[in-house]
């Protein structure tokens, strides 16, 4: 009689954490439009797959994540999700949780640490993001010459380096296209104003500018301003693609005045869930290292309705 | 002799510090070093310790003749400076306070034990129950005071000079402090104090040298030395012919009821105890006192730098308002106060702009007054007051004492004020300027019939210009003379002590 | 007004070498040209860039002059900019935007000021809050996102003309001029340059330095509200983020270059706009020149740095006397006749 009990808890308690389980997320902050977003998303994620959520801001500072990790594991959560706010530093609290056997996955941002201390890392790729940028470019003007201009992020970040990499990769090969100048617009709307205007200034007022390149939608926007302003007509005088895929960047692809943009989702937590649903019910161990698709939308792809699906998630 | 000085002289642009002063400090003595503001105290130990360079002058050391150029130097010849605020390093340890710049090194590290060991032998002899491991800043300012001596003596050795050491320290710590110095001068040390509290120099001192006004007065025996007569050593009283002179002026018709402006009961905790004042139109009042009475307090409750918290001031219109500068600008006051170039010009503003600043204050930001008519105002004052200035356009900070003197003077002026107060209008200028300023004091209350607050450590020179002079000791008004009775003799028994002053005198 | 030209001349001799300098990376630099009912060039793209600097820079000269200073003013330009966004994105209209966008940064330097002059908090460490919490306040406002908007009125503000010219280079041409009659044709700058120089002195004379101190962090507010303004209305959107981003440094710096000592006392509104006109030329030759954009900082620090050290009062009598010695002129030295003059 007692045994039949026992065994009956026991597998209710089992059942309870297969379906319900509760899963903590220490997110870095909310500093960006794309940051919220990715809070949303999780959060929406969490609620459809009937996920408890332990959500921690850390208002940019590591010594509120790992005090979030630290109380993650002492109420027992199922599994922790960590948006690490630097890459140094965690190897003692990472260490504690895989004592405590539970699972970490690292979203959007790596770590210095062993792998062995993670379950997984879901991130994208950005030289893959420049890449795909670059190939829609390489595609679009075929054999044609080509001018481009550059609106690089923050000078030696790594999103930076690697979007103009991955630009400059998928390129090579092909000499109609040349990037005639490269400057820093910091990933700011301002910064890509005042620089394209110096641009055009340069570039005998836009007429020998076939395109313009940012690393980052914002810039673009900026951008696509400053070539209003100076009579330039966007879109078309000069074709525009950038990355990050925010909502306004819709809108001005929806109005004819960007071309292209390469996605950079913040639906990190989906493949998180995805790996981590696998390795609880079997074991299965992911890749390391699991990486977001680069998806490339243009303005054939409805932009309204892309800008209507996304303007509510925070950006 | 442990240390001779002959014949030190220093001059300032515009001042002569110090005039040929001789001093003597033998080994194993206690030499408190006397003045009031401006004497030349501190310009003297600077000398010593090769802070400023003499103009000229014999220093002595064991007979030997040393010239510091700084006080790094002074210190390895043997002459170790303790200032009022210690200058040591709070958050060290006590330990690396002391051994700061000698520590002992061991296979070029520091080695910690042999530096707490080190410093443990230092403060033995000092009385002192410290750990040495802890940060100097954990400790009461007595107790840092003992440790910068400490490590003064063990660097130097021979001359100690504490610059008024007691002044922020209760009775208890200052017991301790004379403690230690006792044991030091018996150790054979020469140890120069720098006070102003009389108690204190009597307790501790075995001599004492007066300055004042950059030259030595006098150099005595503590215990031969009259209260009395100390007192008037530092505020002097040679001119005794003016005095005679001050005395023979009629005195004003001191009728109460003439009186224009009546204070009553005004105090201030901390500053100065509740008193009564009335000042009649055209009258110069006095304020006698030492440095740190409350004569300079009873000046600042008046014009409200630090307004009153009791009282009330009357005028024949009604009571005013003194609770702010303004305010008292507002009622009349014009207030030329102690230190000028803190509290009085302001420096890099020209001569004229500096004149008309009080003016322009009161007119208000909006309307600006017509440059003419600052130009005017600055010819003015210039010529009267007779400011050396090659022009108007002058910085005032690029002028000698006296002529910066003159110009917050000319700033009052030009607000034709009903009562000035001046305190220590004369301090550190030259002669002839000096005569000029009492002049104009002279001038104004006689033809203008403005009233004028006096504040002075010069007693004749009180005498010569007040018709009635208040004694202020302990933040209390003690003593009102008029008339004949306005004597240096009797002021300084005021000012001495309770015990010193007649009975009647401290009821007038 | 000779004496104000001889204030401003070191300052328009290098900005017209900064001009000159960039002029050899770039030829086209000081070509202007009408089109399609405006002025184009790189002349004007300086004076419309260099607005929000130029207008924090006269609002921080007043306060420097006070010997304050004021870090808030990057962070007010954000708060001033997201209430505009706001106000105009919530169908208020254009008056009203303005108006709270003004508010804004009035109360911005009401706040400072209170925290200087009635509580004596150092104006380093007063301004240091609003500096840090300012963008949060910004962020609330925009929740946190860009918040454009597509209202053609307010947007004037940051790419209209008049006449030709663009807007932000007139506001602040107008506010520079304003403030330096309002500050010498009354007796502001003279109390203002007497508080800085000693407050208690100048207290004692009967100068209401509160009040005074108050008031110049509310100009500084006020400026930063305008210069909010135009950085939104520039971009159509309010970045929280990004807005006036460490501007507060580029205007202390214009103050300085433009000759004002951060000691405070004397100073000339119409050198500090001069500073920061030459801050934004460099800028924007920088970005003209086509340098790889790791050098940006570099070349900008090493002009500021040469420009400063021509400058520095320890080095000006040497020039001087260089120069003069070079025209076979007699040798009297500005420190020989003030020594003279003693």
């Amino acid at each position: 009689m007692i045994k039949t009990l026992l065994a009956t808890a026991a597998v209710v308690t089992l059942s309870t954490a297969a379906q319900a389980q509760t899963i903590g997320f220490s997110q870095i902050g909310s500093e960006s439009g794309w940051r919220a977003a990715e809070t949303t998303l999780t959060r929406q994620q969490a609620e459809e797959r009937g996920i408890t959520l332990q959500f921690s801001d850390a208002q940019q500072r590591q010594e509120n994540q790992i005090a979030a990790i630290r109380s993650f594991i002492a109420q027992g959560v199922d599994a922790i999700l960590l948006a690490p706010v630097v890459a140094t530093g965690w190897d003692s609290v990472l260490e504690e949780a895989k004592e405590a056997e539970i699972p970490v996955v690292l979203l959007d941002r790596q770590v210095d640490s062993s792998e062995d201390l993670y379950l997984t890392a879901v991130g994208s790729d950005l030289v893959h993001e420049g890449e795909v940028a670059g190939q829609w470019l390489v595609d679009t003007v075929g054999e044609d010459e080509c001018r481009v201009v550059e609106l690089q992020g923050t000078t030696g970040s790594s999103p930076a380096i690697d979007r103009k990499t991955g630009f400059e990769n998928a390129i090579e090969g092909h000499d109609n296209i040349e990037i005639v100048r490269s400057q820093t617009g910091d990933f700011t709307r301002t910064g890509g104003k005042e620089v394209m205007e110096s641009f055009l200034q340069a570039e005998g007022g836009g007429e020998n500018i076939c395109a313009l390149y940012a690393h980052n939608d914002d810039m673009a926007i900026g951008a696509i301003q400053a070539m209003k302003e100076a009579g330039v007509n966007p879109g078309e005088d000069v074709l525009v693609v950038s990355i990050d895929a925010v909502p306004d960047i819709f809108q001005a692809m929806a109005n004819g005045d960007a071309n292209a943009t390469v996605e950079l989702t913040p639906n990190m937590a989906g493949p998180a869930f995805d790996a981590l649903e696998a390795y609880m019910a079997d074991g299965t161990e992911p890749e390391k290292f699991i990486q977001t698709e680069s998806k490339l939308y243009t303005q054939d792809d409805n932009p309204e309705a892309e800008y209507e699906a996304r303007k509510d998630l925070g950006y | 002799m442990l240390l001779t000085i002959r014949s030190l002289t220093k001059t300032f642009p515009g001042t002569l510090a110090l005039d040929a002063v001789d001093f003597d400090l033998a080994a194993g003595e206690a030499h408190a070093l006397l003045g009031e503001n401006g004497a030349g105290k501190s310009t003297l130990i600077k000398c010593l310790t090769g802070a400023y360079a003499r103009d000229s002058g014999n220093l002595h050391l064991d007979g030997a003749p040393i010239s510091p150029a700084s006080t790094l130097e002074a210190q390895e010849l043997g002459i170790g400076t303790v200032y009022q605020e210690v200058n040591l390093l709070p958050n060290l340890t006590v330990a690396e306070n002391l051994t700061f710049g000698r520590q002992p090194v061991r296979f070029g590290m520091i080695g910690q034990r042999a530096m707490r060991r080190q410093a443990e032998e230092l403060l033995s002899g000092y009385g002192l129950d410290v750990d040495v491991r802890r940060d100097l800043g954990s400790y009461s300012v007595a107790v840092q005071q003992i440790v910068a001596i400490a490590r003064a003596v063990a660097l130097s050795g021979k001359v100690l000079i504490l610059d008024e050491p007691t002044a922020s320290l209760d009775a208890r710590e200052t017991e301790m402090l004379f403690d230690v110095m006792r044991k030091l001068r018996d150790r054979g040390l020469g140890v120069v104090f720098i006070s102003h509290f009389l108690d204190q120099v009597y307790e501790i001192a075995d001599r004492v040298t007066v300055l004042r006004n950059g030259k030595r007065i006098v150099t005595e025996e503590t215990a031969g030395l009259d209260r009395l007569r100390l007192i008037e050593h530092m505020l002097g009283r040679e001119l005794e012919a003016q005095t005679a002179e001050g005395a023979q002026q009629p005195a004003e018709p001191a009728d109460p009821s003439a009186r224009e402006l009546h204070f009553e009961g005004i105090g201030r905790r901390g500053k100065i105890e509740p008193f009564d004042l009335s000042v009649g139109r055209g009258e110069v009042v006095g304020l006698a006192g030492l440095l740190g009475s409350g004569r300079t307090e009873t000046a600042e409750v008046l014009f409200g730098v630090h307004p009153a918290q009791v009282g009330t001031a009357r005028a024949p219109e009604g009571a005013l308002d003194l609770s702010s500068p303004r305010a008292a600008i507002a009622a009349g006051f014009g207030f030329a106060p102690e230190d000028r170039k803190t509290d009085g010009i302001v420096a890099d503003l020209s001569v004229r702009e500096n004149i008309a600043l009080a003016l322009q204050a009161r007119r208000g930001w909006s309307r600006p007054l017509p440059r003419a008519e600052q130009n005017r105002l600055a010819d003015e004052y210039i010529r009267r007051l007779d400011i050396r200035t090659s022009d108007a356009e002058k910085a005032v900070g690029d002028l000698s004492g006296g002529n910066q003197q003159k110009v917050v003077l000319a700033r009052w002026l030009a607000m034709n004020p009903r009562f000035l107060i001046l305190d220590e209008p004369t301090r550190g200028i030259d002669v002839g300027a000096h005569a000029e300023i009492l002049r104009l004091i002279e001038e104004v209350t006689r033809r203008d019939g403005m009233s004028v607050l006096v504040i002075s450590s010069e007693l004749e020179e009180l005498v010569a210009v007040a018709d009635r002079v208040i004694v202020v000791r302990d933040r209390s008004h003690v003593a009102e003379f008029t008339g004949a009775d306005i004597a240096p003799d009797r002021i300084m028994r005021a000012i001495a002590a309770p015990d010193v002053a007649a009975p009647d005198e401290e009821a007038a | 007004m000779p004496q104000v030209f001889r204030r401003i001349l070191p300052q328009v001799l290098t900005l017209l070498a900064v001009i000159l300098l960039v002029s050899l990376v770039f030829p086209g630099f000081v070509q202007i040209d009408f089109e399609r009912g405006r002025l184009v060039g790189p002349i004007i793209d300086v004076l419309k860039r260099g607005a929000p600097v130029a207008l924090l820079a006269v609002g921080m000269t007043l306060v420097i002059a006070t010997r304050g200073i004021d870090l808030s003013v990057g962070a007010t330009m954000a708060i001033s900019g997201a209430c505009a966004a706001w106000a105009i994105s919530s169908g208020y209209g254009l008056i009203p935007a303005l108006a709270a966008a003004i508010a804004a940064g009035i109360l911005s330097g009401l706040w400072n000021g209170t925290l200087v002059a009635v509580f004596g908090i150092q104006p380093i460490v007063a301004t240091l809050i609003l500096m840090t919490a300012g963008r949060g306040l910004a962020q609330l406002i925009t929740e946190g996102r860009i918040l454009t908007f597509s209202h053609d009125g307010l947007a004037f503000f940051g790419s209209g003309t008049i006449l030709g010219l663009p807007v932000p280079a007139l506001i602040w041409c107008v506010a520079a001029v304003l403030f330096a009659l309002l500050v010498r044709r009354t007796a502001l700058g003279l109390l203002i340059e007497a508080i800085g120089i000693n407050r208690r002195a100048s207290t004692i004379a009967g100068i209401n330095s509160r009040v005074l101190l108050v008031a110049v962090y509310v100009a500084s507010g006020f400026c930063a509200a305008w210069a909010g303004i135009i950085a939104t209305a520039d971009i159509r959107g309010a970045d929280a983020n990004n807005s006036g981003l460490w501007l507060e440094l580029d205007a202390i710096l214009a103050v300085v270059i433009g000759g004002n000592s951060l000691m405070g006392g004397r100073f000339s509104i119409a050198a500090s706009v001069l500073g920061a006109l030459i801050i934004q030329t460099i800028d924007t030759g920088i970005l003209l020149a086509g340098f790889p954009s790791e050098f940006n900082l570099v070349i900008k620090a090493t002009l500021v740095i040469v420009i400063l050290v021509l400058q520095s009062p320890n080095l000006a009598p040497h020039l001087a006397r260089a120069l003069r010695i070079s025209r076979g002129a007699p040798l009297v030295g500005s420190s020989a006749a003030r020594e003279a003059g003693e």
